[in-house]
């Protein structure tokens, strides 16, 4: 049967689409390689990489990420510390304790916080966060790591919570049946059945949540105090892999070695993220099987 | 009481106590922003342009530079979203093209946004010399949409049932006849829904458009698509970070604008969510 040219137009266009999906990983993986590369033409690879000074605008500059390296670590893993109880335990309640009337609104109140833009958490942060923090913990600025630990640990909630909780009840329910059968009550079916069940699908919502925090930009910024210095606590102020790109890149000169060490920062947020995903996909195919 | 319901009985109260923790800080939040931010808000806020440095006057411009941001990574990323999205749950065999396809849709939803923003920097902005404007932004805040928009519209696709297509395509018509009038008439509910939630995050942010779209002061509207525009998020992380003196009011009703205007469109696609599902017919 031969097709109308009409309908050969729109199927390519379709197959198009496809491809374009594809073409813009690839190209942004490009665009940032092609500007990193620059880069590593005067200043070595283990510089950038291991370097412990980020001074770009002194002479000689030198670009080292570790500073900035090790404040979004110190960030992620705080924030991760305190989401990941608390998203893993409101999935718990959400699937299996929680009365349907109460599992509608907190599922609605985690939307709500999916919605909230993170520049408003932000401005809360400076508002009232870091004052707060400054007072209870005697710290001579409240802008400090742990600020923006605490909000990151927030945007992270909604995605680890409701990956979680599909995890959760996406355990079939004859595993359910059995432990009931076997007299078990509803706590030792959930932690010692269905938890493991789901054990794959509930790191992949943590892999994700871990992700969004190391990519995640303007809270940061903001909240972090902002010094690329290597951080020795998480109540110093300090800076993210992030951060620097945001506030560095409106002061740079184009085709300046400024500018290609941004490129290579965002080279290496694209590596890490792309490895975190993976990793999660992974985990989440696995937990579909 | 046995132990074991004693122990359940904690357990539970303990996961009832997370979930409060979780819950209070958001409502929390919500009502600080709103408590401040209603009082703040006035017309003259929402209708007039920014004067006196910004500290007085009103917002005007920077939600019509969102707006238009919206339009425009809209009228961008839904033909090529919806249409991926066809291609792998009508037309894809599973080889591995579409295996690259699909990775890349998660991997296009990992990507930092601040990465999306040096992306659209160097691709738009300079090789494709469209100068910071709409434009620019709005191809990149439409890049970044797409793995939403093309996650909705595959969860959209399969959940119209196979025997609709089954019978159209028994019935003599093409494949692209049969996903043009039997499927995706049907997954249309599912697709607004998961584009509106799209956009509203793309409303929210801040960083695609730092180098791509957003100016710092412009006290009017633009005139073409290769302006720049003020944007209120951006206009918020400005006002609260990079202007001394700043009156901390002009801050709030701004953080409250910006989200109203992020909720209102979370309502829409609930709204419209709820009024396809009581009309669904199989």
């Amino acid at each position: 049967m031969r097709k109308r040219p009409s309908e050969f137009i729109i199927e390519l266009c379709i197959r198009l689409s496809g491809f374009l999906v594809i073409a813009f990983v690839f190209l942004i993986f490009l665009f940032l390689l092609k500007d990193a590369l620059s880069l590593f033409a005067s200043h070595s690879v283990g510089s950038f990489l291991f370097g412990k000074n980020w001074l770009p605008v002194s002479d000689p500059a030198s670009f080292g990420i570790m500073p900035l390296f090790l404040g979004s670590l110190y960030v992620t893993i705080a924030a991760i510390a305190i989401s990941v109880p608390l998203g893993v335990g409101t999935a718990m309640f959400i699937a299996e304790v929680a009365p349907k009337s109460i599992k509608g609104v907190l599922k609605s109140l985690v939307e709500i916080l999916a919605a909230i833009p993170s520049v408003v958490l932000g401005f809360i942060g400076i508002i009232w966060l870091g004052p707060f923090m400054r007072n209870t913990f005697h710290l001579s600025t409240g802008m400090c790591g742990l600020t923006g630990s605490l909000l990151l640990a927030f945007m992270a909630l909604p995605t680890i919570i409701s990956m979680s909780e599909d995890a959760l009840v996406g355990v079939p329910r004859s595993y359910r049946e059995a432990a009931t059968g076997l007299g078990a009550t509803r706590w030792q079916t959930l932690w010692r059945i269905i938890l493991p069940a789901a054990s794959s699908g509930i790191i992949a919502a943590v892999m994700l949540g871990i992700g969004r925090v190391i990519g995640e930009t303007m809270v940061v910024m903001m909240v972090t105090g902002n010094a690329p210095v290597m951080p020795t606590s998480i109540l110093q102020p300090l800076r993210t892999l992030t951060a620097t790109i945001a506030g560095e890149m409106g002061e740079t000169v184009r085709g300046s070695e400024h500018y290609f060490a941004l490129f290579a920062v965002g080279l290496i947020l694209f590596i890490i993220t792309f490895i975190i995903n993976i990793f999660a996909e992974l985990c989440a195919h696995r937990n579909r099987k | 009481m046995t132990a074991a319901k004693i122990r359940q009985t904690v357990a539970f109260a303990i996961l009832g106590l997370i979930a409060f923790l979780v819950v209070v800080p958001i409502v929390l939040i919500i009502a600080y922003i709103f408590k401040n931010g209603i009082s703040a808000v006035s017309w003259e806020f929402i209708s007039q342009n920014p004067r006196n440095g910004m500290k007085e006057g009103g917002i005007f411009p920077a939600i019509i530079g969102t707006m238009l941001l919206i339009t425009g990574t809209m009228i961008c990323s839904l033909p090529v979203g919806i249409l991926s999205a066809v291609y792998l749950v009508e037309y894809a065999k599973d080889n591995l093209f579409t295996r690259l396809i699909k990775l890349s849709v998660v991997n296009l939803s990992g990507i930092p946004s601040i990465v999306y923003g040096l992306f659209g920097f160097t691709l738009f902005v300079m090789f494709f010399k469209f100068g910071t404007s709409i434009l620019a932004g709005s191809l990149t805040l439409a890049i970044m949409s797409l793995p939403v928009i093309v996650t909705a519209t595959k969860e959209a696709l399969e959940s119209v049932p196979a025997t609709f297509r089954e019978v159209s395509l028994s019935l003599g018509a093409s494949k692209w006849q049969t996903t043009r009038y039997c499927v995706l008439p049907y997954a249309m509910p599912g697709i607004l829904t998961g584009t509106v939630l799209s956009l509203s995050r793309a409303a929210g942010e801040t960083a695609p458009i730092l180098f791509t779209a957003a100016a710092f002061f412009l006290p009017r509207l633009p005139h073409s698509i290769s302006d720049q525009v003020m944007a209120l998020p951006y206009h918020l992380y400005v006002i609260s970070t990079q202007v001394p003196n700043m009156p901390v009011e002009i801050s709030f009703a701004t953080a409250f604008v910006l989200i109203a205007l992020v909720f209102l469109m979370n309502i829409v696609s609930i709204v419209l969510r709820a009024h396809y599902r009581k009309k669904k017919i199989w």
